[in-house]
């Protein structure tokens, strides 16, 4: 018996060292100079606390063994063939495993006899947040991976989202259910109603939510993957679980947060009403003309020009631009130019996502600047090319008052001597809101495949 | 009860702490942030590791807790130093 203790005394003293590890490791990932650094430091703090658990085990160790080397050689598979472009939905889907593994975790401590109220109460809370956590994530995953076309205002999605709000008195019956056992007729196989419940919940959470919406609901899974975590902490009581559970949550929060802020809305209008609610009529008076240029044009533009600043959004990712993007750049500097990247927080399907695939394609990123570094001095930039952007770079969002993205932080290419717009056609922005950049005075069209277009670029400047 | 208490007190100090820790990161570490982190959330492997065994049915549910956390543990931490590596400055 004397030993038992020991043994925990010394895992809880392991607990603590890793959960310091933890600590600094996510301190050092906010930093470039020490982010590979801090990875590796968390990820040996998991090390330690997963061997350290092992002293201590009542599972069957070939249980422990298969699960561990099956998933473990599962995961590595998905991570080192995923590729970069692929980046969004992988993490969504590592996440929702994550939230998954939570559930169940939660799911065997209810089959456990004795449970106190307040053990119940905590087995209902894990389940719900890891459960919505699971299926949403996959939901997730299935629209960034554009698997799942489903959208809001289909049939499918409002029986979902009527199961969520269906999910909330569910999760409050279950949390008092054991003290109205005795007063009202018994609810037979309520938990596997709610299991089913909570799973759907997290279906209906996500589905009507858009993908230019998907940094935020990405950000906000993630949140909730942790908080899920440090809840079976609190239940199992486990230190490292609770502190690394809440860095983790704490840490998807303030993505949600920023990419809130850099879509100028709540977090509520995001997840519950979307664009299409925001009540104003999005069409904005009379429009004027486009002016199409050839890539020959703009290459002769390009060749003249001593400032020019890329603006990349979801398009260049989609039309996978990254690689012929930088060759472009690199060919502009050795011509003289200065080149920048101006990248928008909310560019893409996820935060970062334009500077993960400039990195894959090697752009230096000392390039790379955030609105508010290029604003200032926009009028000073010769060439704007904005690539598959859209939203980011609409001026209703500083100029028009009644515009559904009206006060959105936006980069200012309009404020720029020309600019370059690549767009495959006249089709309006996540948002559905007309931009009336595309119509203004220095603005020319390049239609067409961004890849294309600026490899017809890249070609002239190499003749 | 009291045990409750304590570790409910480390769970609020813990999150502010990480509120603390990263409120200014530059948009470049984003996406690595939200995966490492990502990665990090797979400590419910040793939550899974702590379940007890009684019947098949409490096994099924660790086998299963197991495998998701640990693909989650492998792959996260796998594609965030993958994402990092390509991270450089010239």
């Amino acid at each position: 018996m004397e030993n038992l203790a020991n043994i925990q005394v010394i895992q809880n003293m392991i607990y603590i060292i890793s959960s310091v590890m933890f600590i600094l490791g996510i301190k050092m990932l906010g930093k470039e100079a020490t982010a590979v650094k801090g990875n590796y430091l968390s990820a040996l703090a998991m090390f330690f606390a997963v061997a350290i658990t092992c002293l201590s085990l009542e599972i069957d160790i070939k249980i422990i063994l298969a699960g561990v080397l099956l998933g473990g050689l599962i995961g590595s598979l998905i991570a080192i063939k995923v590729k970069m472009t692929a980046i969004p939905e992988m993490v969504a889907l590592f996440n929702g495993f994550g939230g998954l593994a939570t559930f169940l975790i939660a799911w065997s401590q209810f089959n456990e006899p004795d449970n106190s109220i307040f053990q119940h109460v905590l087995v209902m809370l894990t389940i719900y947040i890891g459960g919505i956590t699971f299926s949403g994530s996959l939901i997730a995953y299935g629209k960034l991976s554009e698997k799942l076309k489903l959208g809001k205002g289909s049939i499918v999605t409002n029986v979902f989202i009527s199961f969520f709000y269906l999910s909330m008195p569910a999760f409050i019956y279950v949390v008092i259910e054991p003290s109205i056992a005795g007063f009202v007729p018994q609810v037979p196989s309520y938990f596997s109603i709610f299991l089913v419940l909570t799973l759907m919940a997290g279906i209906g959470f996500v589905m009507p939510i858009g993908g230019g919406d998907m940094p935020v609901v990405i950000s906000l899974l993630n949140s909730l993957s942790g908080i899920a975590a440090a809840f079976a902490g609190l239940l199992l009581l486990n230190n490292v679980l609770i502190v690394a559970g809440s860095l983790v949550g704490a840490s998807g929060l303030i993505l949600t947060i920023i990419m809130a802020k850099a879509m100028n809305r709540t977090i509520t209008n995001i997840l519950f009403v979307g664009y299409a609610s925001s009540g104003q009529t999005a069409s904005s008076e009379e429009q004027g003309e486009v002016k199409p240029i050839t890539s020959d044009d703009a290459y002769l533009i390009l060749e003249n020009a001593s400032s020019v600043l890329v603006v990349p959004g979801y398009g260049m990712a989609v039309a996978q631009a990254q690689h012929v993007v930088r060759e472009m750049g690199e060919l502009l500097e050795d011509n003289g130019t200065e080149v920048k990247y101006g990248i928008h927080p909310v560019a893409g399907r996820m935060p970062g996502h334009m500077n993960v695939l400039l990195a894959e394609a090697n752009v230096s990123y000392d390039l790379l600047a955030e609105p508010e570094d290029v604003n200032p001095s926009m009028d000073t930039i010769d060439v704007a090319i904005v690539i598959g952007a859209n939203d980011v770079v609409n001026p209703s969002a500083t100029e028009e008052e009644g515009s559904p993205i009206y006060g959105m932080p936006i980069i200012e290419v309009h404020n720029a001597k020309t600019v370059f717009v690549l767009k495959r056609s006249m089709s309006s922005g996540f948002a559905g809101v007309q931009n009336p950049l595309f119509f203004r005075e220095n603005t020319r069209m390049l239609f067409g495949d961004a890849k294309e277009s600026i490899g017809q670029i890249v070609a002239e400047f190499k003749d | 009860m009291e045990m409750y208490v304590l570790l409910g007190f480390v769970l609020l100090l813990s999150i502010f702490l990480g509120l603390e820790l990263i409120s200014k990161v530059p948009s470049t570490l984003h996406t690595p942030l939200m995966s490492g982190a990502n990665a990090i959330s797979g400590i419910a492997l040793v939550g899974a590791l702590m379940l007890s065994s009684a019947g098949q049915m409490q096994d099924i549910l660790a086998f299963g807790a197991i495998l998701f956390a640990s693909i989650n543990v492998f792959g996260g931490y796998l594609v965030t130093n993958r994402m990092l590596s390509m991270f450089k400055k010239k």
